[in-house]
């Protein structure tokens, strides 16, 4: 059984119908990329696992377990499932400690005296232990992201989505957010993620997902996917970023 | 003009009595109409509709009426329901309904500025709805209304000197009162001026104080 089944899944919003039957698997260990242009639903399909989009038709499920916005147990599909934004969305007014602890301690994974240890173990996985006590706008956008990965890792997430965090950066700084990505994938982390830099995609991705008009139109590995496109779409879609 | 303000110390114990009662009075109505202020301003997003359409009625009603009215209808109409409150009693009630309604629409406003993409972060962490409300969205609101919210209790303040149309003892009414002894009218309100504008002073700076203290933390500008 994969760790994700996507089947035939349907969203629209009013009269556009944003996803047009998108069947996926993801399986545990595996490194998943979503490429495709701007507004072929690779925003909405992530967003859909973790329920912040109720869909339309299909179903997902998530170890097995069929997804729902109106679930019951939403904040344990919550935990096994992080998601990390474009935007960094960390707490203003809470330190790096507090962003981290917050989730943890209110969902009762971790308690009052454990959760500057775990804060500090996470925050040394994104290479930022010194930034505890930081408050998110005296970070750098490179450095909040990694803090918003950790926020996430405290959850001990089974799977994390990542919608395009790196585009919001500077491009000096988006090495370093690649980095602590490529290590999570090292240590067999399950990710699925929307990006725009292929040259991650090529190097991490166990499977690459074309995205076109609200369809998975190709998927395979890397190197099938770029070496020998099948569709017109995806030829002039790789053409177009390089 | 011939000034005399040395008659009115003798009065100084009734100034005193009208402005702890002055500064009672806020106090209740502040406290009474901030707990009312977030209740409506929760309910009245995602309460039921029949709960929504009550807090709408009651904001338009009470900021479009006098409040001078709204206290009279206390004070002398709910008697003849059987429901007869002592002066200050009355004004505090008629107070916290007044001020309640502004909160509520300023809360709102607050609650307003948080983007959705904050309470989204929260809920993906497995948050509930009161949780994301309680430790995401209420700190950064209220900082955002703060500025609106002192203005509006300064006016709240103010405002109190109605109280003494219904003969709640606070500060306008010992006004009244002594002026009706001295007949030394301008002195008098000169002095009952300059005791509420060191009053709303005092409540500004320990508004900035409390302010500062409680959001520290950085903000882009
Ligand atoms: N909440 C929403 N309400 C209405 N329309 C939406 C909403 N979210 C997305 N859409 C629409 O759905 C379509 C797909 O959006 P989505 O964000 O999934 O695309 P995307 O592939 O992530 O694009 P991008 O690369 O620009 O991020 C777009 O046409 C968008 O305008
Ligand atoms: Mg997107």
């Amino acid at each position: 059984m994969a760790l994700v089944e996507i089947r035939d899944v349907r969203k629209s919003f009013g009269a556009n119908e944003v996803l047009k039957g998108v069947s996926l698997d993801i399986n545990e260990g595996e490194i998943v990329t979503i490429i495709g242009r701007s507004g072929s639903g690779k925003s909405t399909l992530l967003r859909c696992i973790n329920a912040l989009e109720q869909v339309d038709g299909g179903e997902i499920r998530v170890e097995g377990k069929a997804v729902r916005t109106d679930m019951q147990d939403l904040r344990q599909l919550r935990q096994r499932v992080g998601i990390v934004f474009q935007a960094f969305n960390l707490f203003p007014h809470l330190t790096v400690e507090k962003n981290i602890t917050l989730a943890p301690v209110l969902t009762g994974k971790s308690n009052k005296q454990e959760a500057r240890q775990l804060a500090i173990d996470v925050l040394e996985r994104v290479g930022l232990a010194e930034k505890i006590d930081a408050y998110p706008e005296q970070l750098s956008g490179g450095q909040q992201q990694r803090v918003a990965i950790a926020r996430c890792l405290a959850m001990a997430p089974h799977l994390m989505l990542f919608d395009e965090v790196t585009s919001a950066l500077d491009p000096e700084l988006v090495g370093e957010v690649l980095k602590v990505m490529e290590d999570m994938a090292r240590q067999g982390m399950t990710m699925v993620l929307v990006t725009h830099e292929m040259g991650f995609a090529r190097d991490v991705a166990s499977k690459i997902v074309f995205m076109h008009e609200g369809r998975v139109w190709e998927q395979g590995t890397p190197s099938e996917l770029f070496a020998n496109p099948q569709t017109p779409e995806l030829k002039s879609f790789i053409s177009s970023i390089k | 003009m011939n000034l005399n303000f040395q008659q009115l110390w003798r009065y100084q114990d009734q100034f005193i009595e009208g402005v702890i009662l002055t500064v009672t009075l806020t106090g209740i109505a502040a406290v009474a109409g901030t707990l009312i202020g977030l209740s409506g301003a929760i309910l009245g997003r995602s309460g039921p509709q029949p709960v929504r359409w009550f807090i709408r009625s009651y904001i338009e009603i009470i900021r479009n009426t006098p409040a001078l009215i709204q206290i009279f209808l206390i004070f002398f109409v709910l008697p003849t329901f059987g429901l007869k409150l002592p002066p200050f009693e009355a004004a505090s009630v008629a107070l916290s309904i007044y001020f309640g309604a502004y909160a509520i629409e300023i809360i709102r406003s607050g609650l307003d500025t948080i983007p959705r993409s904050q309470i989204e972060a929260g809920a993906s962490l497995g948050l509930s709805r009161w949780e994301v409300f309680r430790h995401i969205v209420l700190a950064p609101a209220l900082r955002n209304i703060y500025p609106s919210f002192t203005s509006q209790f300064v006016l709240l303040l103010l405002g109190t000197s109605i109280a003494s149309q219904i003969s709640a003892e606070e500060l306008f009414h010992t006004g009244s009162f002594v002026e009706s002894r001295t007949y030394r009218s301008f002195e008098v309100y000169a002095v009952v001026c300059a005791i509420y504008f060191a009053l709303t002073m005092a409540f500004k700076g320990a508004f900035a104080v409390i302010g500062r203290l409680a959001f520290r933390w950085p903000v882009r500008r």
